[in-house]
């Protein structure tokens, strides 16, 4: 995973709330088997008509949001379904920040592990920075995950709080299976234990019968 | 244990699944069992190859293959969308080359992920439940703690059978009394979320209590806990009783004899103690709730169905009004219109909310010596092939199809835009499933969530429906 310490950007601003991972990446689109290639379809039901052609009217169809790095919205970012494709469709965009008021669980979890950092400010920063984004090219914003701060184009600092655990791997850019393996000798014990007290769970009991025909 | 601080169904299942827990407070949870499915996995498969690890219990583990297939006959004869088909060969071969178990496409044990996990005896009380699908949470209805995962997460449960986790908060909704005719588990969970919000729930693990919830059936608390997700919260819960106790003991694959007796020993113990305490509490009246249906975009625009489409204008500041006229654009609808005077194109039963034998059931009830309105595309599509045979067995195919009604084979089908079952733009569609966002069963479609006896009516009158209208003839 790619680490994330400072990013300084465009943010395009895309006032809405509820902005459902429907949205972010239209269930058609989901059918690759790789991680990368889902940026040309983020926002996919906006960005394009129904003849394929751009819609002028999208955010990030405009210059200079084409190539935002950071995107405000409103509440419940995320909303939806588990589908870890909204952050890659981000990040395949360009996408490595999004700010918004407060986040769907799922999608949250889904964007640190990721590399793409949701920064969770209340409504009136987000709707301050909703003004700063649309200034365009010239008003580009700071995401400082060190010092856990927003820069806004004026300078002036806001904090933000990232849980340590997880600032610390996106930091360092730390694939957490691998510090989860260090704790096998725990996850072992742990597993003893259980077979001893739930035996029933160390196996599905039975297979139905064959079905016709298998 | 005497002395204890009193501890609610959540915190039981979650303290007895803690491996470790990290100085900052994230545990490091133990994950019982792990299902899979061919969309949101062929990544995570990927990078244990990458990284050389392979499956840490490959028993806890089962794959099947739903969202992506075809629900006609075609399937029988090689699915013909070149990438679904690569991502359920893709599937296939994962499952053969780490070992684990899959469901092939073709048994008859087949079907949604949600739905097959307790009706085979995979997903038990007290389990930790997860799969890389948002509506997990349907397995706890079972009284277990089942959530959605992403795909790092899917990879990160295939190598370690465990998974990083802070602990979410308690939330109680309780809905006491008796459910009025016509309407059913689906009714009180849109109620529920109209009166929560889709964000209501955020950060919490809700436990549906009361005796209107354990009154219902195992398919109904299935339905309820199925759309906790779209409350917003993580997962949704019910505590096992006598109605789980029995379910489970004519699972397949659940544990029998000596075995299961010690089970159920052990989840009796279960369910909260009294006193415990709840961050958040929600109560509602059963007794209040009417056959509903939502108008908008989101699970939280809902109304009961003798209700008139919101004015935009009553809301109470201007980026809500606007909100308001742009779901409204987008279903074709105008402030004041009567629901019931919505036409119609398609109507869709099915999807793991809504696709289990008593749905079926309730669907045939209505259907039963009437006819599917001239005009209307109807589909049945059971959760899983086991359903199916079942619903042959008592012959409500025979009754649906009389009715007009398409008799279809398992899968997720018109739930979500990506297989063959799809609206065109504009299309109109009463709906069992979960979700009514824009462009969810295809771009353009229109959305009406409900029940499967509400659905049923639709496809008869032509528009929606009030059920209560349509009394079941006869019996079925
Ligand atoms: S039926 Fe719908 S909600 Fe359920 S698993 Fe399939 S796509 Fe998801």
């Amino acid at each position: 995973m790619q680490a994330f310490t400072t990013l300084t950007g465009i943010a395009a601003p895309l006032p809405k709330a509820n902005v459902d991972t429907d949205q972010i990446i239209p269930a058609r689109f989901l059918k690759s088997i790789s991680r990368t290639g889902f940026g040309k379809n983020l926002f996919a039901n906006f960005r394009y008509k129904e003849d394929g052609s751009e819609n002028p009217d999208f955010v990030l169809n405009q210059e200079p949001y084409r190539k935002a790095e950071i995107l405000i919205a409103f509440e419940n970012f995320g909303c939806g379904s588990s589908r870890e494709h909204a952050p890659w469709a981000l990040l395949d965009f360009g996408i490595r920040c999004v700010i918004a008021p407060d986040f769907a669980d799922i999608f949250h979890n889904n964007s640190f592990k990721n590399g793409v950092l949701p920064v969770k400010l209340p409504r009136a920063v987000c709707e301050q920075l909703m003004e700063d984004a649309r200034m365009g090219g010239n008003a580009r914003i700071t995401v400082d995950l060190e010092r856990e701060v927003v820069v806004r184009p004026s300078g002036e600092e806001i904090p933000f709080k990232i849980d340590p655990l997880r600032r610390h791997l996106l930091l360092n850019g730390l694939d957490d299976i691998g510090q989860t393996m260090q704790r096998a000798g725990a996850i072992d014990a742990f597993e003893a234990k259980r077979a001893a007290a739930q035996p029933w769970l160390a196996a599905p009991a039975e297979a139905p019968a064959t079905p016709p025909g298998a | 244990m005497s002395g204890q601080k009193p501890r609610t169904l959540f915190d039981k299942i979650w303290d007895a699944h803690v491996v470790e827990t990290l100085p900052d407070g994230t545990a490091l949870l133990y994950i019982d069992l792990h299902l899979t499915h061919e969309v949101t996995t062929p990544q995570a498969f990927d990078g244990l190859r990458q990284a050389g690890r392979r499956l840490r219990r490959p028993e806890a583990t089962l794959g099947v293959i739903d969202h992506n297939i075809a629900t006609d006959a075609s399937r029988y004869t090689g699915i013909v969308d070149p990438e679904s088909r690569v991502q359920v060969e893709t599937l296939e071969r994962n499952a053969a080359e780490f070992g684990m178990p899959l469901i092939p496409l073709l048994d008859q044990r087949q079907g949604i992920v949600h739905v097959i996990g307790p009706e085979l005896g995979r997903s038990l009380p007290g389990m930790t439940i997860v799969c890389g699908d948002s509506h997990t949470s349907t397995h706890g209805a079972m009284g277990a703690l089942a959530f959605g995962i992403g795909t790092s997460e899917v990879e990160h449960v295939l190598a370690t059978q465990t998974l990083l986790q802070k602990p979410a908060k308690n939330m109680k909704v309780e809905v006491n009394g008796t459910l009025p005719l016509g309407c059913t588990a689906k009714d009180i969970v849109l109620a529920i979320i109209g009166r929560i919000g889709t964000a209501g729930g955020t950060g919490h693990v809700i436990e549906f209590a009361g005796d209107a919830i354990r009154a219902l059936d195992m398919a109904g608390r299935m339905t309820v806990c199925n759309m906790s997700i779209e409350g917003g919260a993580r997962a949704g819960m019910v505590a096992p009783d006598e109605t789980t106790f029995d379910y489970v003991r004519s699972r397949p694959m659940a544990p029998k004899g000596e075995a299961l007796e010690r089970a159920i020993a052990y989840w009796r113990t279960l369910p909260s103690d009294p006193g415990a305490q709840f961050d958040t509490v929600v109560r509602l009246e059963a007794g209040d709730i009417a056959p509903q249906v939502t108008w908008g975009t989101s699970p939280e625009d809902v109304l009961p169905i003798t209700g008139l489409v919101p004015d935009p204008e009553a809301a109470e500041d201007e980026a809500r009004r606007e909100q308001m006229r742009r779901k409204m654009q987008y279903m074709g609808i105008t402030p004041g219109q009567r629901l019931q005077d919505l036409k119609v194109d398609v109507v869709f039963v099915g999807s793991c909310t809504n696709s289990r034998i008593e749905d079926i059931r309730a669907a045939a009830a209505i259907a039963r010596g009437r006819r599917v309105a001239d005009g209307v595309r109807a589909m049945v599509v059971p959760g899983s092939g086991l359903v199916k045979a079942q619903a042959e067995e008592e012959g409500l195919d025979r009754i649906l199809r009389e009715a007009g009604f398409e008799w279809r084979e398992a899968g997720c089908s018109m739930c979500l835009g990506m297989n063959p079952d799809k609206l065109t733009p504009g299309q109109r569609c009463a709906s069992t499933s979960n979700r009514n966002f824009e462009g969810r069963q295809g771009p353009g479609g229109r959305t009406h969530l409900l029940s499967p006896a509400m659905a049923a009516a639709a496809a008869i009158a032509g528009h929606l429906a009030d059920v209560r209208d349509f009394q079941p003839k006869g019996t079925v």
